[in-house]
Formats: structure tokens, sequence, C-alpha cells
């Protein structure tokens, strides 16, 4: 979210200057304007996913059948799921990447500058077919963000497009990953070695290879998924001997790591925060670096997880839930050196610091619940219910959302020049993390007491717990519209923000201007 | 417009991205239309493709006249190894994938299957099997034309790694005949795939045996094409002398593709035709 | 926000701080088990909620005060230290001795769960989009289970009963005390059987049988749910168990069985128009409805419209064939359908629905056809 006067600073041998206008962004090969389209597609696609969720709260807040019919509802379950998750939380992370890894490590842009613009611009067409397959006979995708077949096998037209979407978006992913890669192993400053690098460009490093080597498999799902519907191949279809559980397991082998692809950067933002506002270093820098990748490697390893209904021999079930226990180890180091990291510190509480404390209460409360749910005989009760629901969006939102707009907050002032407003900030901090609470924790005693997720209705011991949700959902939406409006706000002016704005901020970021100029680090600086 | 400080080439603002996005769009949509038998797809897929073409000719161009001119330095150089080295990594893990669903079908939801009496009687699990509805005539083994196209992909494997050698002696005649002989195995395999699959009495509806026989070898018999064809185009660069012995990334990435495509023929011929 | 909500939600909170007896008013916890399974998930989420609670309140205490503490509003110095190995290793040790302690009695339900020999006797239940089919095996019983809840308490035009969408036309019965295994499969897409009481929930998988059990230990109705996302009218395919002394089961089953008698009877005999127009109406709203709704308007493009479709008002040959074998997403209602009611579903959708063909399907002619 860069500022529209970013300077084109004059460079001896730069002597054509810039496109400006709009072939700036379209033929961009700068990783900040690059950065700056993600952060921005990112927010609209939150906006517009979020909106299908007040959909969706609308729709439940009472019991009867009010605004949509049932084939209508799904369709918002799926698409905000969809939507939320490889249209925000993915997108807004490639963000903070494009902007803060070269920034972070003295390189002067991304390894390779128009792959970086090709990342991005694929996401366009992959929004257009998801948000195309809307107006298309029969209407969108219906069958979950997780597509099970053969469910997903009936659906018409718009499971295509859907399915070619996240095609381009694999594509998109697995680009920018190289991308990342290779830039943090090739261009970092000379005297930077991977255990001197920023925490954020560690957990970057690492969600680059989860992506490298998650993405490929779905886009594998997804051929089969194709082939299935449309070329008479028998991949999920027990007639032929083939099995829908099959999609299942091919389908999670990708999506637990999609799922620590959507937290390992927010855990890097957060180690970013936490110790420039306690005035202390990251306690236990090199044990956060070994957690992240055991969490990564442990992340391949948990994926039926999610299937424990499905009626796998004993001996899968018993593996999958020892293996998914023992993610909560390496997670809980990070938990406790964060507040270790606090401890003894000289803490103030600027907006970025209250989202970053937040995340650390409110991501913990959604491992623990992640932690109920691996005991496979309690995941017996409560899968597919509103437990599950609320253990997501704990740590979906309060941690993975909830990260990126401290971490707005946080380099806002880099990006464009100027402080943010800090009152707005902290209304905005309030509000969100109220109105979120308010929405998502009682759908834990929905769920417990039985309620299944991704219905349109439901019997009336419910009804009480789903409109507090939905009073929640609605202030939790205008909170958002709060959000864009201070970062508008701070994009249009506001106090003049110095090179490093915080006092207790380390890093390469900071000893640049503020805004970051256009071009930084050409000739890199070197780190002692 | 590009900048190129001592220490890193950066290209300049580039169209390319945006004809790669477009180029993408109506490829995917225009399938999307076709596959419902939406009469505008099809159109639209080949101006995808045309457009497609046009952009690899393009964009590659664009990256071989800069490494001609001898914009990139070490550092850079080092880029697209890295690049290309992690490429080729996520495609070992889209075949995994497909490797992932013949041993799962094969090994344990076949036996489910044939464990469920009460819907399928009668059944009994067996590999190659087309499940309990479908009949599967005929199935491949390894000893005939597979067993020759195995030793044809592993001698250009071969081939070209002395053309590599030849390239790396500045031996401009063993680095020429190499990579033709490379070429015309890789095109040769191909030719015996396609003839392989014309012999096939069983198709890719044929059951799981059929699906995971043709996904295989389907992708894989892609991109010996797509490989095969960026050497093709290697070998024109060689002609217009576009490599030396110390610069010649894209002998060496194209050479690294190739050699990958030759590891998976070796999984798929022991998984899908052999045991 | 009324009164009663901001009541209810700071009632909600408090209770479960206090973390007393959380239950049943509320229905903030599992519901009460009526199943040894059940009961041990329910006290296996008990011991890992308190513990993860406890987890929590320690950490969580220790940064609060640290948050308070060492304000630099408060004046406190920022201490730079940064690493602490015995501290590291500690905290990697406990919580995994934690989870081990989580892991045993865990394993030991599973191993329960799982076992599934020795069972009394077998219900096979089939998933269909969007109703049960149950088979008792061995007791030649058969039949369909589907929502009661009439329409118009759905769209808001009655009020709602007490079991709104948790109640169908015909629930499973089981004996108390006695083993019940439970095979699962589905004909279309994936659902899953969910009877919370008993602590049990397997998916029901076209092509494959996936088994479960549970002996229920008190007499009673239990309610739930489909739990596997399948469609349109996921939402809408609840399961009611009753648990009935010995006794009563076998009364229930010897009149199934007369039911059933009788209805293969009245297939034989010759059916007038309009008595096959009336059980029609009553077979199509059940069954047809969900899909083709019930003005026979359908939903396209996903369901047709019956009314004015080519085959409900083409040869009546054609039109029985598809309803006896279905066609992609349409079901077969072959096995699922007697002689009778496909017959009177058929003369209905001629006659009815904005139809009027005139002809008729005798019960024999379907018996003739399958
Ligand atoms: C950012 C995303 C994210 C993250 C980080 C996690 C983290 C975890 N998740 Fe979650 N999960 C999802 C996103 C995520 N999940 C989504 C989207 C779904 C639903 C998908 C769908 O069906 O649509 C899901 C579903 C899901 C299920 C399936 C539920 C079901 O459908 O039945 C399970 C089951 O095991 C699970 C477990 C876990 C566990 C054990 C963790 C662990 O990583 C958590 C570890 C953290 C802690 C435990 C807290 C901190 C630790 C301490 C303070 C140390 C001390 C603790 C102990 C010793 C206990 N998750
Ligand atoms: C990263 C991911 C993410 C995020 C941030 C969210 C955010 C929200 N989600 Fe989430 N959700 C998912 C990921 C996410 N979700 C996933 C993966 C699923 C599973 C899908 C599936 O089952 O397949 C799901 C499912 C899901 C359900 C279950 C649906 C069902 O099972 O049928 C519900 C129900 O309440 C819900 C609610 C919400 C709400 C209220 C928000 C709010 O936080 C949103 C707040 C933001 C806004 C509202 C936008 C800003 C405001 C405007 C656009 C202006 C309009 C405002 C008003 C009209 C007030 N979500
Ligand atoms: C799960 C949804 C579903 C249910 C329940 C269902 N149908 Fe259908 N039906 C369909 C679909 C989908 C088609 C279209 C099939 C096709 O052509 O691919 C269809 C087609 C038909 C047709 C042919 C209509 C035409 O013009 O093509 C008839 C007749 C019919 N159904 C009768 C019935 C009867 C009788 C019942 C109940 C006993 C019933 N259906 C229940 C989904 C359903
Ligand atoms: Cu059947 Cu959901
Ligand atoms: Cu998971």
């Amino acid at each position: 979210m860069s500022t529209a006067t970013a300077k084109h600073d004059d460079h001896g041998h730069d002597s054509h200057g810039h496109p400006t206008g709009l072939m700036r962004w379209v033929k961009s090969t700068n990783h900040k304007d690059i950065g700056t389209m993600y952060l921005w597609f990112s927010f609209t696609m939150f906006l517009f996913a979020g909106a299908m969720a007040m959909g969706i709260r609308a729709e439940l807040f009472q019991p009867g059948l009010q605004f949509f019919q049932p084939q209508v509802f799904n369709q918002l379950t799926t698409l905000h799921g969809l939507i939320m998750i490889f249209g925000a939380i993915m997108p807004a992370f490639v963000g903070f990447a494009n902007w803060q890894v070269p920034l972070m490590i003295g390189a002067p842009d991304m390894a390779f500058p128009r792959l970086n613009n090709m990342s991005f611009w694929l996401l366009i067409p992959a929004a257009l077919l998801l948000v195309a397959s809307i107006f298309v006979p029969g209407g969108a995708v219906a069958g979950g963000w997780t597509m099970y077949p053969p469910l997903a096998i009936q659906g018409g037209l718009s499971m295509d497009m859907s399915i070619f979407a996240l095609h381009i978006l694999g594509v998109s992913s697995i680009v920018g990953s190289i991308n990342i890669i290779t830039t943090i192993f090739n261009m970092r400053a000379p005297g930077m070695t991977l255990m001197k690098m920023p925490m954020f460009v560690w957990t970057w490093l690492i969600t680059a290879y989860l992506l490298i080597a998650a993405m490929p498999v779905l886009a594998g799902a997804l051929t089969m998924m194709i082939t299935d519907r449309h070329f008479g191949t028998h991949f999920f279809n027990a007639a032929g001997g083939g099995d829908p559980v099959l999609f299942q397991h091919v389908f999670w082998f990708f999506g637990h790591p999609e799922v620590y692809i959507m937290i390992l950067p927010a855990f890097g933002i957060l180690s970013t925060i936490i110790p420039t506002f306690s005035r202390k270093p990251l306690f236990g820098y090199a044990s956060m670096v070994y957690a992240t990748t055991a969490i990564a490697v442990l992340s391949f390893v948990v994926w039926a997880h999610h299937m424990f209904t499905t009626g796998m021999p004993v001996a899968g079930q018993l593996f999958f839930m020892y293996s998914t226990m023992l993610i909560s180890v390496p997670t809980g180091v990070k938990v406790f050196n964060w507040v270790a990291t606090m401890w003894k510190g000289s803490m103030t509480f600027e907006t970025p610091m209250l989202f970053a404390v937040a995340v650390v209460f409110l991501f913990t409360i959604g491992g623990l619940s992640g932690l109920v749910c691996a005991i496979l005989p309690v995941d017996i009760q409560v899968q597919d219910t509103y437990y599950v629901v609320a253990h997501f969006h704990y740590v979906l939102f309060s941690g993975a959302a909830m990260s990126i707009m401290g971490g707005v907050y946080y380099w806002l002032p880099k990006w464009t020049g100027h402080m943010y407003d800090e009152t707005l900030g902290k209304w905005h901090f309030w509000l969100t993390t109220i109105a979120f609470n308010v929405t998502f924790f009682p759908m834990h005693f929905t769920g417990l007491a039985g309620m299944p997720r991704r219905i349109p209705d439901y019997s009336q011991q419910f009804a009480e717990f789903n409109m507090i949700s939905s009073y929640g959902a609605f202030a939790l939406g205008l909170s958002q519209l709060l959000f864009l409006y201070v970062v508008i706000k701070c994009i249009k002016g506001g106090a003049k923000a110095p090179a490093s704005p915080w006092e207790g901020a380390h890093g390469l970021e900071w000893t640049v201007p503020s805004p970051a100029p256009f071009h930084t680090f050409e000739t890199p600086p070197v780190v002692k | 417009m590009s900048q190129s400080t001592k220490n890193y080439y950066l290209p300049g603002p580039s169209f390319w991205p945006l004809i790669a996005s477009i180029a993408l769009f109506l490829i995917f949509g225009g399938f999307a239309l076709a596959l419902n038998q939406i009469g505008s797809g099809k159109p639209l897929m080949i101006a995808g493709v045309l457009v497609f073409v046009y952009l690899l000719h393009g964009w590659f161009g664009e990256v071989i006249k800069e490494s001609v001119s001898k914009v990139y330095n070490k550092q850079v150089d080092l880029s697209f190894r890295w690049g290309m080295g992690w490429f080729i990594f996520s495609e070992v893990m889209f075949f995994f994938g497909f490797f992932g669903a013949l041993f799962y079908a094969r090994n344990v939801s076949l036996h489910w299957i044939a464990d469920a009496q009460l819907l399928w009687p009668g059944f009994v699990a067996s590999w190659p099997s087309a499940g309990p509805k479908l009949v599967l005539e005929g199935s491949i083994g390894p000893w005939g034309l597979p067993a020759i196209n195995t030793l044809l992909l592993l001698t250009s494997g071969a081939t070209l790694t002395w053309a590599h050698w030849g390239l790396m002696k500045n031996n401009r005649n063993q680095l020429t005949i190499g990579l033709v002989l490379t070429i015309l195995l890789g095109f040769a395999f191909v030719l015996l795939q396609a003839h392989e699959y014309g012999e096939n009495v069983f198709t890719i509806k044929s059951g799981i045996y059929g699906a995971t026989f043709y996904m295989l070898t389907g992708f894989h018999g892609l991109h010996v094409t797509m490989g095969a064809i960026m050497l093709t185009i290697i070998l024109l660069r060689v002609r217009s002398g576009h490599f030396d012995a110390h610069n010649h990334f894209g002998f060496e990435a194209v050479a690294w593709y190739w050699h990958f495509v030759d590891v998976v023929w070796l999984f798929l011929f022991i998984f899908v035709y052999w045991l | 926000m009324n009164k009663r909500t901001i009541l209810s939600f700071c009632t909600v909170f408090l209770s479960f701080l206090a973390s007393s007896s959380v239950q049943a008013e509320y229905a903030l916890n599992l519901r009460a088990p009526v199943t040894e399974i059940a009961t041990q998930i329910y006290d296996l989420h008990m011991l890992i909620m308190y513990v993860c609670i406890a987890i929590f309140i320690v950490v969580f205490s220790i940064m609060f005060y640290s948050l308070y503490k060492h304000r630099k509003s408060a004046g406190h110095k920022a201490v730079q230290f940064h690493e602490h190995h015995m501290l590291e290793v500690v905290w990697t040790i406990i919580p995994a001795l934690i989870l081990i302690g989580m892991a045993v009695p865990a394993t030991k339900t599973i191993l329960a769960m799982k076992d599934t020999r020795e069972a009394d006797m077998t219900i096979k239940a089939t998933g269909h989009q969007w109703k049960w089919e149950y088979e008792y095996l061995g007791k030649d019983v058969r039949f369909i289970s589907t929502l009661a809840t009439p329409q118009e308490q759905i769209h808001n035009t009655a009020p709602k009963g007490e079991h709104y969408l948790l109640e169908v036309d015909n629930p499973v019965v089981v004996p108390v005390g006695k083993k019940v295994r439970v095979l699962l499969t589905a004909q279309d897409v994936i659902h899953a059987w969910w009877v919370p009481s008993f602590g049990v929930k397997q998916d029901a998988i076209p092509g494959f049988i996936k088994e479960t059990w549970f002996r229920v230990e008190k007499e009673g109705t239990y309610r739930g749910q489909c739990a596997e996302l399948c469609g349109k009218d996921h939402g809408f395919m609840p399961i009611v168990v009753e648990a009935v002394s010995e006794e009563k089961y076998n009364e229930w089953i010897a009149s199934k069985k007369a039911a059933a008698a009788e209805a293969a009877a009245s297939g034989d005999k010759e059916w007038s128009k309009d008595d096959l127009i009336a059980n029609g109406k009553t077979v199509y709203e059940k069954n047809c409805a969900a899909c083709h709704q019930a003005n026979g308007a359908g939903l396209p493009p996903a369901f047709p419209a019956l009314t004015g479709s080519k085959i409900a008002n083409g040869p009546i040959a054609d039109h029985l064939h598809i309803v006896l074998n279905g066609k992609n997403v349409m079901p077969h209602w072959k096995e699922l359908l007697n002689d009778v009611e496909i017959a009177s579903v058929v003369t209905y959708e001629r006659n009815g629905l904005g139809n009027s063909v005139g002809d008729v399907l005798q019960p024999a002619q379907v018996k003739a056809a399958r």
C-alpha cells in the first residue's frame, strides 16, 4: 500500500525513467509496486469474501430459511472459504514477502522481477474465473472449499471454472515461491548468514518450500477431478476401482501444509513486532528456526486428521492422531518464546503490538481447540460441526488475518512515509478483537452441542448462540471498513514518518528512508 | 529502462507478465467452456494457445537477448540455477501426487472394494483392475515396447551428457551430434509411446488401471515432448553460437529437465509396467 | 442486542470460565452420552479441555503479568537476554509429556470404538440425497427415513415444532443393551451417519462399506444429523434412533414385516386411477419433491422440471425406465420403492403437476419391468 507519490529517484544509469499511470503497475518489475498490488488485491478479496460471510451470518441469524435457498447458501460458504484462503490470506502474505524480504535482506529487488509480476497478474484471471462462476447457469461451486467428490463431480460449469482458477493460482504460487527461495538464498547482503536472517524471512523461506511441495499435489488432485468429470476416468468411483476418499488423501496432503502456509508468515510477523515493542531481541532465535522447520516437516505427515471419520484402519488413525498431536510441541515453543521475549522487556502498546499480543492469545485458543480436534475420539463428535469452524477461525482470522493487520500497521510508515492514525488504529483493534470473539467463541458451544457446519438452517436449541454470532459478525464486518479508512487516510497524509519510526526496531528496512524509495540497496549494505 | 548495478541485473518494466496472464485466462476459461459444450470455448482456447506461443517466443527471446549481450553476472546465473532446480522439484511433486494415487488405489482401496461383498458380490482385488463394474481388456507388460522405450530414454540421457562434455571442451561437433541424437531419441520415444497407445485395447476409461496408466504415462509423454522441443531450441541456439564452455546455463537447464524426465520414466517403468 | 441475548451471553461466558457444571440448559457441551463409548469420549473431552485450560491459564498469567509489570510506562528497563537453553529444553519436554498423557486414554477409546466384533445385530444404512435407507440384515426389514418437518415450518409460515429439523417419518428402532453394528454406505455422494449421544459418526462412502457400532444403555429417542456436506439438502437429512425394550423391538419388527406383506399384496391387485394419483402424491412429496419440487417445476439446470417434461409426457415405458434405473444424478428407485409406490408416483407425475397425459401405470406393469 505504497503511496502513489513514491519518488522516482534519479539513478545515473536509469535515464529512461519509469512508466507512469496504469502502465507503472501493469508492467511493473519493482518488488514494492508488486507488493502493493498484492496487498490491495488481497484486501479487495477480503471484503468480497467477508461480504459472503455476512450473507452466511444473515441466513443463520434465525432458524428457518430467510434469505437464501440452500443451494445458494452452500455457494456462499464455498466461495467464502475459497476466496478467503486463496484470494485474501495467501496473497496478503505474498504482498508482505514482496515488500519486506528484499528490504530485510538488503537485496535490490526479487531475483526474478518479471516472474514476480507474472505471479501477481495470474491472480486476476483466477479471481475472474472464481467470481464469474457465480453468474453461470447453476450458480457457483457449492461443494465446500474442500470439493470432495462425488459431490464435486455433480457440479456444473462453475466447478470447472473454479478448478482452473485453482490451477492458475497454483502456478502463481509456485512461481512466487521459487522467486522467494531464490531471492533469499542468492541475494542476501554480504555478511547476512542464514542464522542472521530476520525471523520473518526465515518463516517465508519455509513457507515457500511448503508451497512448492504442496501446490503441485493440489494441481494433481484437481486434474484427476477434471478427468473424472469429463474424460471418463474412475479415480474417485468405486465402480471403476477408484475411491472417493483418494481425493481426500491427495487434497489434505496439500491442505494441511496449506494451513501452515497461512500461519508461518504470520508467526514471522509476530516475531518481528514483539521484539520491537518489547525493546528486546527475540528470545530463542535458533529454537524458533528449528521449531518452524519442525512444523513444516510434520505438516506433511498429519493430513488424515481431517479424515478421522472416513473409517481408516485403526493403525492409520493412531498414526495420524499421534503425529498431529506432536505438532503442538514446536508450536508451543514458539508461543513460549514470544512470552519470553516480552518478559522483562520495556513494552509499549502501539496498534501493531496490540495486534501481536492479541494474536498470541487468540491463536493459542485456536491451537488448543485444534489439539482437541486431534484427539480422535473427540474429533468423532466435533468433526464437521461448528467446533471446527470455531477452531479454524481462531487460527485463521485471529491468527493469520489479525497478524496481517498488525503487520500492515507496523510497516505502513515505511510503505507510505506517513504515520497512521494511532487512535483510529486502536479503535480498529479493539472493535475487531471484541467483535471477533463475540462471533466465534459461541461456535465452540454450538459445535459441541451438535450443530453441523455447512447447513443453512438449524434446530432451535442453537438459536441464541447463532444470533450472538451474527451480531458479532456484522460488527466485525463494519470494523474492517474502519481499517480501510485508516489505511487510506495514512496513504493520503499524516505525520511524516522518520526512517525508523519505532524505537525498538532493528533491521535493514529501517535504514532506508520512509517511504522506501523506488529502488533500494542497489549497492548491497554490509551486515556485520 | 532496466537497471544493472554491478551486482545484479534487474530487468525494466515488461508487458510479458500481463500477456502470460491473458494467455492462461483464455486457455483455461476456454477449456472450461469447451468442456461444457459451450460454443465459444474452443476458439478462445485456440486463441489462448496462440498468445501463449507468442509469449514464450517473446519472453524467452528477450531473456536470450539479455543473456547473449552479457548483462547477466555470476549471481544472476546462480539465480537461474536455483530457480530451475526448484521448478523441477515442483514437477516432481506433481508426479508424486499421481504415483500416490496409483499406490493407494492398487494396494489399499481396491482391497476394500473387494471386502464390500454386500455391494460388489464376487469381485476380487487383483492388479490390473478396472473395478467391479467395468471389464478390463488387456493390459501391458514391461518387456516389449516399454523396455525399448526405457533403453531409448536412458541412451538419450547419455548422449546429452556426451554433448555437454563436448560443449565444455568447446568441441562443437560433439555438441551438435550429441544434441541431434538426443532429440531424435526423444522423438522416437514419443512416437513409440503413441504407437503403444494405438495398440492398447484398454483406454483411459478402463477403470482405475486405465486411469492411472494414461495419466502417468500421458503426463510423462507430454513432458518428454516439451523437453524435446526445448532441446531443439537449444540446438538452434547452439547453431547461432549462443553458448561457450563457461556460459551455457540454458543448455544445462534443459539438460536437468531431461534427466528429470528420464528418472520419472524409470519409476513409471517399474511401477506402472513392471510390478 | 435484546436483553435476553446479552444475558445469555454473559451467563455463558461466566459459567464457562467457572467451568463448573456447564451443561444441558445452554447446550454448551457434548450431548449427554448414552453409550459406553460416548461416555468415554465425554470424559476424554473434559480431561483434554481442562488440561488445555490449565496450560492456557499458566501461559497467559505469565504473559499478562509481564504485560503489566514490564511496561515502559511503568518505567521498566529492558533486560537484553535472548536465550536460556535449560528453559527451552524444559518447555519442549513438558508439553511432550502432557501429550503422552492425553494419547494413552485416547488410544484405549479408539481401540474400543473400532471393535465391531460379536455384534448382536447388524443394520445397513445407506445415504441417499437426502434421506437414509435402513436395512435390518437377516430380518428382511427395509425402509426409507426422511425429514418429517413440514416445509411451512422451514419457510417460516408455520411455527416451528419442538424437534424442528430433527424429526423423521420412519425412525430406526433398536433394542437397548444390544450391540448394534451399523454398516454404512451411500448411493450417490458421501454422507455421514452421526448420533451424538452414541458417540458415533461414520462417513457413508459410495461403493465402500464402513462399519461402526453402539450399545444403547437407556431407552429413549436420540437425534442426529447427516454430517458431511452432501448437496442442497444436507441440512435436512436427520437421523432418529429409538432405543426400546427387547419386546417392543420385536413387536416393531413384526409390524414392519406385516406392513411389507400388505404392500406386496396390494401390488397384485388392479388400482384405480384416482387411488394411484392420491397415493402417488404422497410418494412424490416424500421422495421426489426435494429435487423436482412439490409443484413439479424442478430447479433447472440441476434438476429438470417434470411439468411439461418430454419424458413425463412421452411413452410411459421410458418414464418408468428412468424412475426405476435413474440417470446421472437422478437416483434409481428400483430398490427403494415397491411396485405400488412406483406405479403411483409415475401415474401422479403424468396426471398431476400440470401434466395430463391421462394414462395409468399398474403395479403389475412395474413388476414386469423390473
Ligand atoms: C492457520 C491455519 C491452521 C492452523 C495453524 C491449525 C493448527 C492446528 N490444527 Fe487445524 N484446521 C484449519 C486450520 C489450521 N489449523 C482449518 C482451515 C481446518 C478445517 C478445514 C476444513 O475442514 O474446512 C482445520 C481443521 C483441523 C482438524 C480437523 C477437524 C475436523 O474436521 O474434524 C484438526 C484435527 O486434528 C486440526 C488440528 C490442528 C492442530 C493440532 C493444530 C496445531 O498446529 C495447533 C498447535 C498449537 C497449540 C497446541 C497451541 C500453542 C501451544 C502451547 C501453548 C503449548 C502447550 C500445549 C500443549 C502441550 C497442549 N485442525
Ligand atoms: C482466512 C480465512 C477466513 C476468514 C478471514 C474468515 C472470516 C469470516 N468467516 Fe469464515 N470460513 C473460512 C475462512 C475464513 N473465514 C473457511 C475456510 C471456511 C470453510 C468453508 C467451507 O466450509 O467450505 C469458513 C466458513 C465460515 C462459516 C461456516 C459456514 C458453514 O459452515 O456453512 C461461517 C459462519 O459463520 C464463517 C463466518 C465468517 C465471518 C463472519 C468472518 C468475518 O471475519 C469476516 C469479516 C470481514 C468482512 C465482513 C468484510 C468487510 C466488510 C464488508 C465487505 C462490508 C459489508 C459489511 C456488512 C454488511 C456488515 N466462515
Ligand atoms: C437427488 C435428486 C433427485 C430426486 C430425489 C429425484 N430426482 Fe428425478 N431427476 C433428477 C435429475 C438430476 C434428473 C435429470 C437426469 C438427467 O437427465 O441427467 C431427473 C430426471 C427425472 C425424470 C426425467 C425428466 C426429464 O424430462 O428428463 C423423471 C421422470 C424423474 N426424474 C422422476 C423422478 C421421480 C418419480 C422421483 C421420486 C420417486 C425423482 N425423480 C426423484 C434428480 C432427482
Ligand atoms: Cu447427507 Cu449431508
Ligand atoms: Cu490440518
